[in-house]
């Protein structure tokens, strides 16, 4: 059996020209880049160079990239430190709904320490209105942080706009760009991000290598205090190898994002035409344009989510869910509640994320293999049953 | 994650559908938690002649209903009445910690048929089967601690000991007294 993988936003491959430039600093090379030898200095201009390729993709200066372990440190730096960084002029946030949880519960802790947050709505597509981002400022607010694409629905946010009326009120301005980064191309300059937040195993580099953008003469206060890695903003000893391979994946992503999304958007289109086509009561998420090349995202009603993630996977399918019974806290999706869908809906949260690769052969196979799975569990689903029912009845 | 047991049962559920002419119906959960479940019984000489059931939700809470309807059929009233959810769940081989609430359901929904069997029986009025109400606002977990609420208690988290409350619009869970709501973000009884 083929396997098809459609879950990017879980975890992309790791490109085999990362994994060679990897390699020697798992080997040999295995300085530490503060030592002042030889071996120290073979690992810190690896890293210096891979701090270049990472600012070149996102149109920042090298000293303004921070090397994190995770998209999810890089927001908790981003949130909390510029949080206490500029907690002098005030102490009030503002987020989206739909944000990741890595920045959501970041501000949760920040709440618990004094500060307080306001979270701006969207609409049915998981769009940040900009005005509602201005409603909420306040005299008090020294941070917005809304994110530049949502994994669950795929929506791309007008961060640019946001920067814009934060720069007025001069407000830092946060976008997390863990799920956008690498897909589609942005500059943080013509942005006008105060940091920005990404990681490389989003866009076919390793695990355990991201990056928080800083702008310069921003004020950040460390989440890690330790030495001077990271010019004393993020202690700790550099992972070398990871973020070399971050670094590779950079500059493969700035030469090939345009032509993969060439390739992935049709097949992503196909799937957002076809798979509702196929099958009755199955809603798209998020929206048809302005929206992650890779990314189909649906609501497939009266069916729970993790038995169609179940079943796909015994058919060779990689793909993922927000249901409450696949997250482990029991809890549907914040970002579909927060777009309006209800309870039982969002439970068939359905996400296929297409990979380099990706051909339109899996796509009909998916489009084939599926239908039944979820013919099969509406078969054994009292919602589905009751909605029959009514149906009948005539209401 | 899920035992080999537990995976048979989900991709080939016994008892699977519907009785039209049940002597008993029970329904519990909900599509908040994720979790509902009908169970449909055929009483003949105290015995149960048939189950059937329908599920809405994860693998182990269709394993666990799958499971329950194997247990009962056959059994006395008395008999399936003591069938217990730690049962069903050794029976399948255990489940992972954080779906023993689905486990919990299914037990509870053939209980509840065979007491509707037997208010029936007793001439008793039952209150018909509510259908689902698909925007029932009720929450699972404490949206600061995670930790699962208990079904009666759901306006205050024993873990974090603070008062909850729902939000009208999205039925998500939040501090009492805020502002606005912690997952829609839209404005809540509390003063900003």
């Amino acid at each position: 059996m083929k396997r098809i993988y459609l879950d990017h936003i879980a975890a992309t491959p790791l490109r085999p020209e990362a994994f060679e430039a990897m390699r020697p600093f798992l080997t040999d090379a295995f300085g530490n880049p503060q030592s002042l030898h030889a071996a120290g200095r073979e690992a810190l201009a690896a890293v210096d160079a891979a701090r270049a390729e990472v600012a070149g993709l996102i149109g920042a200066e090298a000293p303004e990239v921070y090397f994190t372990a995770s998209g999810s440190e890089a927001n908790n730096f981003a949130v909390k430190g510029l949080a206490a960084g500029q907690q002098a002029r005030g102490r009030h946030i503002v987020v989206s709904a739909v944000e990741h949880n890595s920045v959501l519960n970041s501000v949760k802790a920040l709440e618990r320490s004094g500060f307080s947050a306001t979270l701006v709505p969207v609409d049915r597509e998981g769009r940040v209105d900009p005005r509602e981002v201005e409603r909420a400022l306040t005299k008090e607010t020294v941070l917005v942080s809304v994110m530049m694409a949502n994994s669950e629905v795929g929506t791309i946010q007008p961060v640019a706009e946001i920067a814009a009326l934060c720069r007025e009120r001069k407000v830092a301005c946060h976008t997390d760009a863990v799920a956008a980064a690498g897909s589609i191309p942005f500059d943080v300059k013509a942005l006008g991000v105060d940091a920005l937040s990404l990681a490389g195993d989003q866009f076919y580099g390793p695990k355990g290598a991201a990056a928080l953008y800083v702008r310069r003469g921003v004020r950040i206060l460390p989440l890690i205090d330790g030495g001077v890695q990271e010019g004393g903003r993020r202690g700790g000893t550099e992972n070398v190898a990871a973020i070399v391979g971050l670094g590779q994946a950079a500059a493969l992503a700035r030469t090939e994002m345009a032509a993969r999304a060439a390739v992935l958007a049709p097949l992503r289109d196909r799937l957002l035409d076809e798979l509702p086509r196929r099958i009755p009561h199955v809603l798209v998420t998020g929206p048809r344009s302005g929206r992650l090349p890779h990314h189909a995202s649906f609501c497939v009603e009266f069916v729970e989510g993790e038995g169609m993630l179940l079943f796909l996977d015994m058919k060779g399918i990689a793909a993922s869910s927000g249901s409450a019974c696949t997250s482990k806290a029991l809890k549907a999706s914040h970002v579909l509640l927060a777009m309006g869908f209800d309870h039982a809906t969002a439970q068939g949260s359905l996400v296929f994320s297409l990979i380099d690769g990706t051909t339109g052969a899996d796509i009909d196979t998916l489009l084939d293999v599926f239908p039944p799975i979820v013919e099969r569990l509406r078969a054994m689903s009292p919602l589905y049953t009751q909605y029959l029912n009514a149906q009948k009845r005539g209401t | 994650m899920y035992s080999e047991k537990v995976m048979d049962h989900f991709a080939n559920p016994r008892n699977v559908g519907v009785l039209s002419d049940a002597d008993g119906v029970g329904q519990v959960g909900n599509p908040v938690c994720g979790d509902m479940m009908t169970f449909y019984i055929k009483v003949r000489d105290d015995r149960l002649a048939d189950v059937k059931f329908q599920t809405f939700g994860c693998g182990a809470a269709i394993a666990v209903s799958s499971m329950v309807s194997e247990m009962a059929k056959g059994k006395t009233l008395e008999e399936a009445m003591a069938i217990t959810n730690e049962l069903v769940a050794d029976e399948l081989g255990g489940l992972p910690k954080n779906k023993m609430h689905c486990s919990n359901l299914g037990a509870d929904a053939l209980h509840e048929a065979i007491k509707d069997y037997r208010a029936k029986a007793a001439g008793e009025a039952r209150p018909a089967v509510p259908a689902a109400d698909l925007h029932e606002s009720e929450g699972c977990a404490c949206p600061y601690c995670e930790t699962a609420l208990e079904e009666p208690e759901k306006t205050f988290c024993k873990a974090c000991r603070v008062e909850l409350e729902e939000c009208p619009s999205c039925g998500g869970i939040t501090k009492k007294g805020e502002p606005t709501c912690l997952h829609c973000g839209k404005p809540l009884g509390g003063k900003a």
